[in-house]
């Protein structure tokens, strides 16, 4: 990072939102597209419990190290009151602490201490993973799959800013189908999309 | 680094799925991925691909003096190696299990079926033999490495030629391939491996199974067979139980998968033989289609019971015919060329409204989990009762509609393989009508007519890879 102006390192678009009332100045930011995941403090994140070690549980998110998660950060959660974790569960969360000197952190708790939709993750359900760019398509304000998709039918959609996202329907069927289409949509235009959609529905 | 693990929810789904006859790619229990034969410029050099695992076989020969208890024998060497890009888990340098079983089993189905003719390779008894050495490079892992392995050996070893040499008492003349044409090894048979994976101590089986199958599956059962249907080589791993009468059905199975096979690599062999015969232009380069940025080919899961919805995946060997490619580099400016266009950006094409990212400036409100709990229950229980199994039924006015290769999501595609003929002369008057009507123009949707398989290419403007995961 030089003094006076900022290079570009990863190749992408380059993109720039005005001065909004939250956020304080304009941001430039590079769109760019990955798989491989690292971690970011505040991110939220799917991770799969590898061990439990004494207080903490290790989780692994993608990325080069584990993160660990301590088993107080859940919602009531007390010394005796331990939340109920298993090695191979799904968890959740945000990034606490994630710089490239330590080990990340993450919890499950925001800062008020309530949960705000992270803890455990369900036992049902179906976990893959996708592009990191895909991921942020969804998260988008507008989503239009998101949209679509719930329009075929319903079901329980938890993505990872990590890459993986989980999903959970009423039937084994269902949830393959929108495994499918989710992972076809990073390459699928809007167009290509309505039809298969559509298609679907009809059917 | 270490593997991802299995969490306990995808092994709990992946077993219902199975123990529901559904895979998650859609396919069925005895179905194969898609096979792709690539051949390199050089003889003996092949890229086989299942699905999305990519194994590279290259073969090279040199001469040596023979092993002192064979002296008319020639000399075969195998090496498997397990490229860390292949998968997270894989790191250079590690003799790991997997390793060790792959290079015993690829051995075993290529030296000890005698193949290939040894006795052709000798020179000079006693003194000069040729040694062949195959190296199978694991690419990318995504389940199935052993059947992708033992058909890029079998193939590579097909493809190569060495060189022509000729003895006149104590001379030998090795000659180079310019001077004489250069001679194919002597092949006796085709031995390729069919992998079975076994679940639920071995209540369902599944052939090739991919990388999340193989993550939850017991056991595994492999059965090397050529296309009389002589067994070479049979391992059970996993220390799964297996009955007399599976291991008979599964031998059956493996006959019938490895007579389509064999064909496939025939065909595959005789278009690369054919394109070099006639000139034109050979080689990886010239097989990965122009154009084409990403080509990942996904297929939607085939919806039996409810909404019937078959995606198309075609087992078909290819050795692409040479493609239109123009191999001149443009020069722009001296010190800059291009070769070849760029596709179009299609990113700001993307979605209709431009839509901004959830960047981490945007603050924790924007990235919070999107719970989409929708709770609609009008449309979705009628729908999703009322259906039967019926199969699409092809109308031609359809057909002639298609003006651009459907993204594989679209039903109605059929596949080939020998089992579904009622499918495939469906499939195959839809190609022909398919390639009459491509427009090579629009670039958003630019697929190589002469291309079987249905891929197509868009996305955004970033160069990767195709099939390979990062």
């Amino acid at each position: 990072r030089c003094p006076a102006a900022a290079g570009v390192t990863k190749c992408g678009l380059l993109r720039h939102r005005q001065a909004g009332g939250a956020a304080a100045g304009g941001a430039y930011w590079v769109d760019s597209q990955q798989k491989r995941y690292v971690p970011v403090k505040g991110d939220y994140v799917i991770g799969i419990v590898t061990a439990k070690a004494g207080d903490v549980f290790k989780l692994d998110v993608g990325g080069s190290e584990q993160a660990s998660l301590s088993y107080l950060a859940f919602e009531g959660t007390t010394k005796r009151n331990r939340p109920n974790v298993q090695v191979g569960d799904l968890i959740y969360g945000r990034f606490l602490v994630a710089n490239k000197d330590m080990e990340p952190e993450m919890v499950c708790i925001d800062g008020n201490g309530r949960s705000s939709g992270m803890g455990i993750i369900g036992q049902d359900g179906f976990l893959f993973k996708v592009s990191l760019g895909l991921i942020r398509k969804l998260l988008a304000p507008k989503c239009e799959i998101i949209q679509e998709l719930s329009q075929l039918y319903p079901f329980e959609l938890v993505l990872g800013m990590n890459g993986r996202i989980w999903i959970k329907a009423k039937t084994v069927q269902q949830t393959l189908i929108i495994v499918n289409i989710l992972e076809a949509c990073e390459y699928m235009t809007a167009e290509q999309r309505k039809q298969a959609l559509a298609k679907l529905s009809g059917n | 680094m270490k593997a991802t693990p299995v969490s306990n929810c995808e092994r709990r789904f992946l077993l219902r799925a199975i123990e529901e006859r559904k895979r998650l790619d859609g396919r069925q229990c005895y179905d194969y991925r898609n096979v792709r034969i690539s051949f390199g410029t050089d003889y003996g050099c092949c890229i086989v691909e299942l699905g999305k695992t990519r194994v590279l076989g290259q073969v090279s020969c040199e001469l040596v003096p023979p092993k002192p208890n064979r002296p008319t024998e020639g000399i075969l060497f195998f090496n498997v190696e397990l490229s860390p890009m292949a998968a997270p888990g894989f790191e250079p340098g590690r003799q790991s299990d997997l390793l060790v079983k792959l290079n015993r089993l690829i051995e075993r189905c290529l030296r000890n079926s005698k193949c290939v003719d040894t006795e052709s390779l000798c020179v000079v008894a006693g003194e000069k033999v040729w040694q062949i050495r195959l190296d199978l490079h694991v690419l990318n892992h995504d389940g199935n490495i052993i059947d992708a392995a033992s058909i890029a050996g079998i193939v590579a070893l097909c493809h190569f030629r060495r060189p022509d040499v000729s003895v006149q008492g104590e001379e030998v003349t090795v000659y180079t391939p310019e001077e004489r044409d250069p001679v194919p090894l002597s092949i006796h048979h085709m031995p390729i491996c069919v992998s079975f994976a076994f679940f639920q101590q071995g209540t369902y089986l599944l052939v090739d199974p991919s990388e999340r199958e193989e993550c939850v599956m017991d056991g595994v059962l492999v059965i090397a067979m050529n296309k009389h249907r002589e067994i070479c080589t049979i391992q059970s791993s996993g220390g799964i139980m297996l009955v007399k009468d599976q291991v008979l059905r599964c031998s059956k199975i493996t006959a019938v998968k490895v007579a389509e096979m064999t064909e496939l690599i025939q065909k595959a062999l005789e278009n690369d033989q054919k394109v070099r015969k006639e000139g034109g232009k050979f080689g990886f380069a010239e097989s990965i289609p122009n154009q084409k940025i990403t080509a990942f080919k996904m297929g939607s899961a085939a919806v039996d019971t409810n909404n019937v919805e078959e995606q198309a995946e075609e087992i078909i060997a290819k050795a692409d015919p040479p493609s239109e490619v123009f191999a001149k580099p443009i020069l722009h400016t001296p010190g800059t060329a291009q070769i070849g266009e760029g596709i179009e950006n299609s990113w700001g094409d993307l979605e209709e409204s431009e839509r901004e990212e959830a960047a981490e400036e945007e603050g924790e409100s924007e990235a919070t989990a999107f719970e989409c709990q929708t709770v609609e229950t009008e449309e979705t229980s009628t729908m999703s009762e009322t259906k039967k199994d019926e199969p699409i039924v092809l109308s031609d006015s359809e057909e002639e509609e298609v003006v651009i290769l459907e993204p594989q999501e679209l039903p109605k595609k059929t596949r080939a393989p020998a089992s579904c003929s009622r499918n495939h002369n469906r499939w195959k008057r839809r190609r022909r009508k398919e390639s009459r009507n491509l427009s090579p123009a629009n670039p958003l949707f630019y697929s190589d007519p002469d291309v079987n398989d249905t891929e197509y290419s868009c996305g955004p403007a970033w160069v990767s890879c195709p099939g390979f995961n990062c």
